[in-house]
C-alpha cells in the first residue's frame, strides 16, 4: 500500500523556499522555468533527477496528475542541455515507449512546451504505426534526440540490422504506463526488447512510469534488475458516490438504463465528465440513451476502439480543447492522457476491480491536491454490492493487482526470429540476454532450446524439415536467418500480438458488400444472430451475416437493438473485490450502508433461504416451471463460473439428472435440468478432481482452446497473417489453424504451441487458477439450501437466462437441428 | 444457383439408432421395416436416403453409397471405398515455401484411410485424384508413410484416378493409375464434367457447407448429391474447402441437392436451403 508522503508537500507558488531547497539538483534555467509557471517541482521529480545523476534506473509510482511525465523527461532534458557540442551528429539520446499510439503523440505536445519556452536545443519526434514511410526513413538516417514510440515499433527495430549502431549512444529508455503493460504478452515482448537495447547500449538507464499499484515490486522485477523505487505523493482521496436512482436498483441488467436520466443530470452540473463503461457495446448503448435525453443539446461524444482512427482523433482533440461536456468511453481512454477540465468521472455498471476504478477516477480533475469526484452507477442489485465494496476499497486506498506472469514462449519465438533477422547471434549469449528480461528470468535452457528449434524447423519430432530451416547455424557457430525473403516476411508480421481479428462492417447493397462503416472485432459480432439488431457508431443496424472479411448490415432505425449477451465485461470481477462482496453479504452490520431496497433484498434472502458465511459456498436447489434448478453463489467471476458450469454439467449428465442449460454471471451460476437435484451429493459434485480429466478433455475440444492456439500460431510466426503485396483480413488467415490444431493434438501433443495454448487458456480465458482456488476453499464448506421456490438471490441470475449464449464445443447441435428440419419436411 | 425441377426426399428406416458399422448395414431396399415418407410434388424423381450413425446412406444412380464422417464413400454392393483429394504432403509443400506447418498431415490422412479400410474391408480402394499435393510430393513422402500406404493396399485393388495436381500418377508408390473408372452405372472421375452426368462420382471441388439453424452457423466439410451425381469432400487432413454456394458448383445439379454435412461423429442430412454462403 502507498505510504504517507515523504518530505514536505510542495504547493504551487511556494517559490522562494522551493528554489533554495532544490537549487543543487535543478539547473537554474529549469528552476526559473518552473517559477515562471507558478509551480514548484515536486519531490518525486527532483528525486528522479537525482537518480539520473547517479546513473541509476528507477521506477516512479505516482497517481495521474502528479507530473509523472515531466518527471520522466526532466533528467533527459537536463542532460541534453548540458551535453557538450560535438563534431558528429549525436545519436538517439532517449527512447520513450508508451502503449497507446495517441499517447505518444500527446506527450510530444507536452514536451514541446517546455522545450520551446526554455529554448532548449532538443529535437523530439514520434514514431508509430501511422507514421509515414518517408518520416520513418528520415528518422533512421537522422535520429532525433528524443524518440517517442510504441512497443511494436521497438520490436521492429529489434529485427533491423541497423539497430546496433542506431542505439549505440542511447542513454535512457522510458516506459510509460507500465502498470497497464507489464502483465500481458505485449509486456513480455517489450521486456525482451529492453534486454536487446541493453546489448546495444550497455548501462542504458531504464525509467518506468506507473500509476499506483498493489505490488510495486512486481513491476520493478518486470522492468529489470537493480531498479530503484520512487513513490509519488498519493494525493487527495477521491470522492466516490454511488448513484441511487430514486432508490430503485433493478434486479438484473448490464446497462444502468434505469439511471440514465440522473446520469444526464450529473453531466449537466459538471464542467466536463467522462462516462466510463466496460464494453464497447455498453458505450454505444449509453451514448444512444444520453442523446435521447439530451434536451440541452450538450456536446456529448463517443470514444472506443472500433471507431475509425479519424473519429477517435477528433474526439481526443475536441476533448483537449475543452469543447466537450461529456465523453462516453471504454478503456481506450483509460490510460493517462492529460485531459484538461475533466471534473467528474461516472462509472456505469460496476468497475470490476478497485485499481481500475482508481485509475479512472484519476482522470477526473488533474490537480493532484484537490479530490477527484466519481459517481458509480450499479446496474443491478449484486452490482450494488460490488460498487459499495469498490467504494470502500478506494477510500482505504486498498487496491487489487495483476498476477505475475511468466514470459510466453510464442512471444519469445517471435523475438528470437527478429533477432536473427537483424544480426547473427550466439546461442548461449542470447539465452543469458533473455534471462535478463523480467518475465523470462526463470526460463529454462530446455525451453529456450525448444523455442529456437521451433523457430528454425517448427519443432517437430518428425525431423523432415531440416532442409527448410528458417534460421541456420553457420560455420562460425552463430545463428542467422537463412535468407532475406524470410526476414521480410517476419517484419511484415511483427507485433501480431496487437489485436484480435477485425471484420469490416459494410452496408448490404443488393446482395453485395457496399460502403464500409467501421470495424469490429470478430468476437463482438459472433454474439449476434442473423436478423439481430445492434448499435454501432451511434446508430442501429440489422446484422445479415458475415461474408469473408465483411459483416453485412442494413440500417434499422427506430428499432430496439438486441442486448448482446457476453457483452458482459471482458473484465471479470476481481478476486479482491469478490472477497469484499462476500464479506459484506456475510456481515449483517454492513447492510446498513446499503440502500433500502438492496437491504430488503438481503433480508428476504435471509428469511427465505440462507445468507452464506464468507467462506461458504451457498448452493440452492428449487423447482420452477417444469425444470429443476441448481444455483451456486461463488462470486468468482463470469469466466470461472462458465468453466465450472460446463464441468458440473458433464457430471450432472453422468448422474442422470439430464441437465438442459446453464447461465453464468460474475456472482453466480445456475444450471437447470429435467430431474431434481436436491438429493445429490454436493461434496462429490464439487470435487477438485473435476479439474483433472474432465477438464482436460473438455478443454481439448473447446472453442477456446482452438482460439488460443490460433493466437499462439500467429504470434509465434507459424502462420502468417500478412503477405507482401496484400494484407489479408483476419478471416482469410493463410491456413486454418483449426486443421493444424487437430493434427498436432493427435501426433505431437506436447508441441511447443500446444503448451502455449494450454497455458493461455488456463490463465486468461478460463480462470482455472481461480476455479482451483475456489474448489479448494469450499471443501467441506458447502451450504445446501433446498427450497420450494426461487430465492431472492436467484432472481437476478434467472432474469439473464435467454440472454447468455453458451460457447459450445462441437456445435453439432446446429447440424442436428438442420437435419431435424429435413426430417420434419419429409414426414409432413 | 437456381433449380427448376423439384425433388422428393424419401427417408427409409427409422431415423437414428445405435452406431452401425457401415459394412454391416443393410443399405438399399431389401426388406426390413422401411417407413416410407415422402414430401410433396415433383417430376417423379425420388432421392432416397437412410439416416444412420455414423454413415448417411444415399442412392446415386440407383446404387447405395454410405457417406462416412471421414469424408469417404463406401459402395457396399461394389465393395469399393472411394476417397478424393488426399493432397498428401501438403504440409511439406508449405514448409518448402517458408511456412513450417506440422508435417503430420500425410500420416494423419493415411491413418484415417487405414481406419476406414479396416471397418469397410473393401476389395477396391479408389483414390479419386489429387492424391498427392504436387508433382514433387513423391520425393518428400516419408518411408514410414509409404509403408503405411502399402499396408492399406495389401490384398486390395488400389486405384489412383488422375487429378490435376498429380498428373504424373503414383510413380513408385503403391497403386496403379487410370483416368476414369466405371462401376456399373457409375463413372468415377476426379473433376466433375459440366452439364448433367448421370451416375458421376467426383471430387476436385472440396465442398464445404455453412449450415444455419436457429440463427447460428457452422461450417463443415460435406458431401453433395442429387441422387444422380455425387461430389465428395476433400479427404486430406490439410485440404481446405470451398462453399457449395460458390459459382464453381453452378450447373452441376438440376435439382436442389442434398448436403451430407460432416459432424464430429456422423454425417447429417441437411437441405441445400439450410446452407448459406461463406
Amino acid at each position: 500500500m502507498l505510504t504517507a508522503s515523504l518530505g514536505r508537500p510542495v504547493k504551487p507558488g511556494d517559490d522562494g523556499v522551493g528554489r533554495r531547497a532544490h537549487g543543487d539538483i535543478l539547473p537554474s534555467r529549469f528552476a526559473d522555468w518552473f517559477a515562471s509557471r507558478g509551480w514548484s517541482p515536486r519531490r518525486h521529480q527532483l528525486e528522479m533527477v537525482q537518480k539520473a545523476r547517479e546513473g541509476k534506473s528507477a521506477l516512479l509510482i505516482a497517481p495521474t496528475g502528479g507530473g509523472k511525465t515531466l518527471a520522466g523527461f526532466l533528467p533527459s532534458l537536463i542532460e541534453l542541455t548540458e551535453r557538450a557540442p560535438s563534431a558528429e551528429a549525436p545519436g538517439l539520446h532517449t527512447l520513450y515507449i508508451s502503449p497507446l499510439k495517441a499517447l505518444a503523440v500527446d506527450v510530444a505536445r507536452n514536451l514541446t512546451t517546455p522545450i520551446a519556452e526554455m529554448n532548449l536545443p532538443i529535437t523530439v519526434e514520434s514514431r508509430t504505426g501511422d507514421s509515414s514511410v518517408a518520416k520513418k526513413q528520415r528518422q533512421r538516417i537522422r535520429p532525433p534526440d528524443i524518440l517517442l514510440t510504441t512497443p511494436e515499433q521497438l520490436a521492429l527495430f529489434c529485427a533491423w540490422e541497423g539497430s546496433r549502431l542506431y542505439f549505440r549512444d542511447l542513454k535512457t529508455v522510458i516506459v510509460d504506463e507500465v502498470h497497464a503493460l507489464h502483465a500481458s504478452k505485449r509486456g513480455d515482448l517489450l521486456a525482451l526488447g529492453l534486454a536487446r537495447l541493453e546489448q546495444f547500449a550497455p548501462g542504458v538507464r531504464r525509467v518506468g512510469l506507473s500509476a499506483t499499484v498493489n505490488d510495486p515490486d512486481m513491476i520493478r522485477r518486470w522492468l529489470g534488475a537493480d531498479i530503484d523505487l520512487i513513490l509519488g505523493d498519493p494525493g487527495a482521496p477521491p470522492v466516490v458516490d454511488v448513484l441511487l436512482s430514486q432508490g430503485h436498483v433493478p434486479w438484473a441488467g448490464h446497462t444502468a438504463q434505469h439511471a440514465m436520466a440522473e446520469v444526464y443530470d450529473a453531466i449537466r452540473h459538471a464542467q466536463t465528465a467522462l462516462v466510463f463503461v466496460n464494453t464497447r457495446w455498453q458505450a454505444e448503448f449509453a451514448f444512444q440513451e444520453l442523446w435521447r435525453l439530451n434536451e440541452d443539446n450538450l456536446p456529448i461524444a463517443l470514444h472506443h476502439g472500433s471507431l475509425s482512427a479519424e473519429q477517435r482523433r477528433k474526439v481526443e482533440a475536441a476533448m483537449a480543447r475543452g469543447e466537450l461536456r461529456a465523453v462516453v468511453c471504454t478503456s481506450t481512454l483509460d490510460l493517462g492522457i492529460d485531459w484538461g477540465q475533466v471534473d467528474l468521472v461516472i462509472q456505469l455498471a460496476a468497475p470490476k476491480g478497485s485499481a481500475r476504478l482508481v485509475q479512472r477516477i484519476g482522470r477526473a480533475n488533474h490537480r493532484l491536491d484537490e479530490p477527484s469526484h466519481a459517481i458509480l452507477v450499479p446496474a443491478s442489485r449484486f452490482e450494488m454490492l460490488e460498487c459499495q465494496a469498490a467504494r470502500e476499497a478506494v477510500a482505504e486506498n486498498a487496491l487489487d493487482g495483476d498476477a505475475e506472469r511468466t514470459g510466453a514462449l510464442d512471444v519469445l519465438a517471435q523475438h528470437i526470429m527478429g533477432v536473427a533477422c537483424a544480426e547473427p547471434f550466439d546461442l548461449i549469449a542470447l539465452y543469458t540476454e533473455i534471462c535478463s528480461a523480467g518475465p523470462y528470468a526463470g526460463l529454462s535452457w530446455e525451453d529456450f532450446e525448444d523455442v529456437v528449434e521451433f523457430v528454425s524447423t517448427g519443432g517437430y519430432a518428425l525431423k523432415s524439415y531440416d532442409q527448410f530451416r528458417r534460421i541456420v547455424k553457420g560455420q562460425d557457430g552463430l545463428w542467422r536467418v537463412r535468407n532475406g525473403h524470410i526476414a521480410l516476411r517476419h517484419r511484415l508480421n511483427v507485433g501480431a500480438i496487437v489485436g484480435p481479428e477485425t471484420l469490416n462492417i459494410r452496408l448490404l447493397a443488393g446482395r453485395r458488400a457496399g460502403r464500409k462503416i467501421g470495424e469490429a472485432e470478430e468476437g463482438y459480432l459472433e454474439q449476434l444472430e442473423i436478423g439481430d439488431t445492434f448499435i454501432f457508431a451511434g446508430q442501429v443496424w440489422r446484422f445479415h451475416g458475415v461474408t469473408g472479411p465483411d459483416a453485412l448490415v442494413t440500417p434499422a432505425p427506430n428499432t430496439d437493438p438486441k442486448m448482446p449477451s457476453w457483452g458482459g465485461s471482458k473484465f471479470a470481477l476481481s478476486t479482491f473485490l469478490a472477497r469484499r462482496v462476500r464479506a459484506m453479504i456475510a456481515d449483517e452490520q454492513s447492510w446498513r450502508r446499503l440502500p433500502d431496497d438492496v437491504c430488503e433484498w438481503l433480508q428476504a434472502q435471509k428469511l427465505r433461504s440462507v445468507i452464506p458465511a464468507m467462506n461458504d459456498l451457498l448452493v440452492e436447489t428449487f423447482p420452477r416451471h417444469k425444470r429443476f434448478f441448481l444455483c451456486c453463489y461463488s462470486f468468482e467471476g463470469r469466466l470461472a463460473h462458465t468453466t465450472l458450469a460446463m464441468l458440473l454439467t458433464r457430471r450432472l449428465e453422468r448422474a442422470g439428472v439430464g441437465p438442459v442449460g446453464f447461465v453464468a454471471s460474475d456472482y453466480a451460476l445456475a444450471i437447470w435440468a429435467a430431474r431434481p437435484m436436491d438429493e445429490l451429493d454436493l461434496d462429490a459434485l464439487f470435487q477438485q478432481d473435476m479439474l483433472g480429466d474432465d477438464l482436460e478433455s473438455w478443454l481439448e475440444e473447446s472453442v477456446m482452446m482452438k482460439r488460443a492456439f490460433k493466437n499462439c500460431a500467429l504470434i509465434s510466426g507459424l502462420i502468417e497473417r500478412r503477405f507482401a503485396g496484400h494484407e489479408k483480413s483476419g478471416r482469410q488467415v493463410t491456413f486454418s489453424s483449426d486443421l493444424i490444431y487437430d493434427v498436432l493434438r493427435r501426433h505431437q501433443p506436447d508441441h511447443l504451441l500446444l503448451r502455449c495454448a494450454r497455458a493461455d487458456t488456463a490463465q486468461g480465458l478460463l480462470d482455472i487458477g481461480r476455479l482451483g482456488d475456489l474448489l479448494a476453499r469450499i471443501r467441506g464448506r458447502i451450504r445446501p439450501s433446498r427450497l420450494e421456490k426461487v430465492s431472492p438471490f436467484a432472481v437476478p441470475l434467472l432474469l439473464t437466462i435467454g440472454r447468455e449464449s453458451v460457447p459450445g464445443a462441437h456445435q453439432d447441435w446446429v447440424l442436428e437441428e438442420a437435419e431435424d428440419d429435413l426430417i420434419a419436411e419429409a414426414m409432413r | 444457383m437456381s433449380h427448376t425441377a423439384q425433388r422428393k426426399i424419401v427417408i427409409l428406416g427409422a431415423p437414428l439408432g445405435e452406431p452401425e458399422d457401415p459394412a454391416s448395414g443393410t443399405p438399399g431396399a431389401a426388406g426390413s421395416s422401411d417407413n416410407r415418407s415422402t414430401i410433396s410434388e415433383d417430376d417423379g424423381f425420388e432421392l432416397a436416403l437412410r439416416i444412420g450413425n455414423p454413415a448417411l446412406q444415399v442412392q446415386v444412380a440407383g446404387v447405395w453409397a454410405a457417406l462416412l464422417p471421414s469424408g469417404a464413400a463406401f459402395l457396399e454392393t461394389k465393395r469399393t471405398l472411394i476417397c478424393a483429394d488426399l493432397h498428401l504432403e501438403k504440409g511439406s509443400a508449405y514448409a518448402q515455401r517458408g511456412q513450417l506447418l506440422p508435417p503430420y498431415d500425410t500420416r494423419e490422412t493415411l491413418r484415417r484411410l487405414a481406419e476406414d479400410v479396416r471397418r469397410t474391408d473393401p476389395e477396391r480402394i479408389v483414390l479419386l485424384g489429387d492424391t498427392l499435393h504436387d508433382a514433387e510430393a513423391n520425393g518428400r513422402i516419408a518411408g514410414a508413410d509409404v509403408e503405411a500406404l502399402s499396408a492399406i493396399g495389401q490384398g486390395r485393388d488400389l486405384i489412383w484416378v488422375m487429378g490435376n495436381h498429380d498428373p504424373q500418377g503414383p510413380g513408385a508408390l503403391p497403386g496403379h493409375a487410370v483416368d476414369e473408372l466405371t462401376l456399373g452405372p457409375l463413372s468415377l472421375r476426379h473433376e466433375p464434367l459440366s452439364g448433367p452426368r448421370h451416375g458421376e462420382i467426383a471430387g476436385h471441388l472440396h465442398p464445404c457447407a455453412r449450415v444455419v439453424a436457429s440463427g447460428r452457423g457452422v461450417r463443415r466439410r460435406c458431401f453433395i448429391t442429387d441422387g444422380t451425381r455425387l461430389i465428395l469432400p476433400a479427404y486430406g487432413a490439410y485440404a481446405g474447402g470451398l462453399s457449395v454456394r460458390d459459382a464453381a458448383f453452378d450447373g452441376l445439379f438440376a435439382r436442389p441437392p442434398l448436403i451430407g454435412a460432416i459432424g464430429s461423429r456422423r454425417v447429417h442430412a441437411v437441405r441445400y436451403s439450410a446452407v448459406i454462403g461463406d
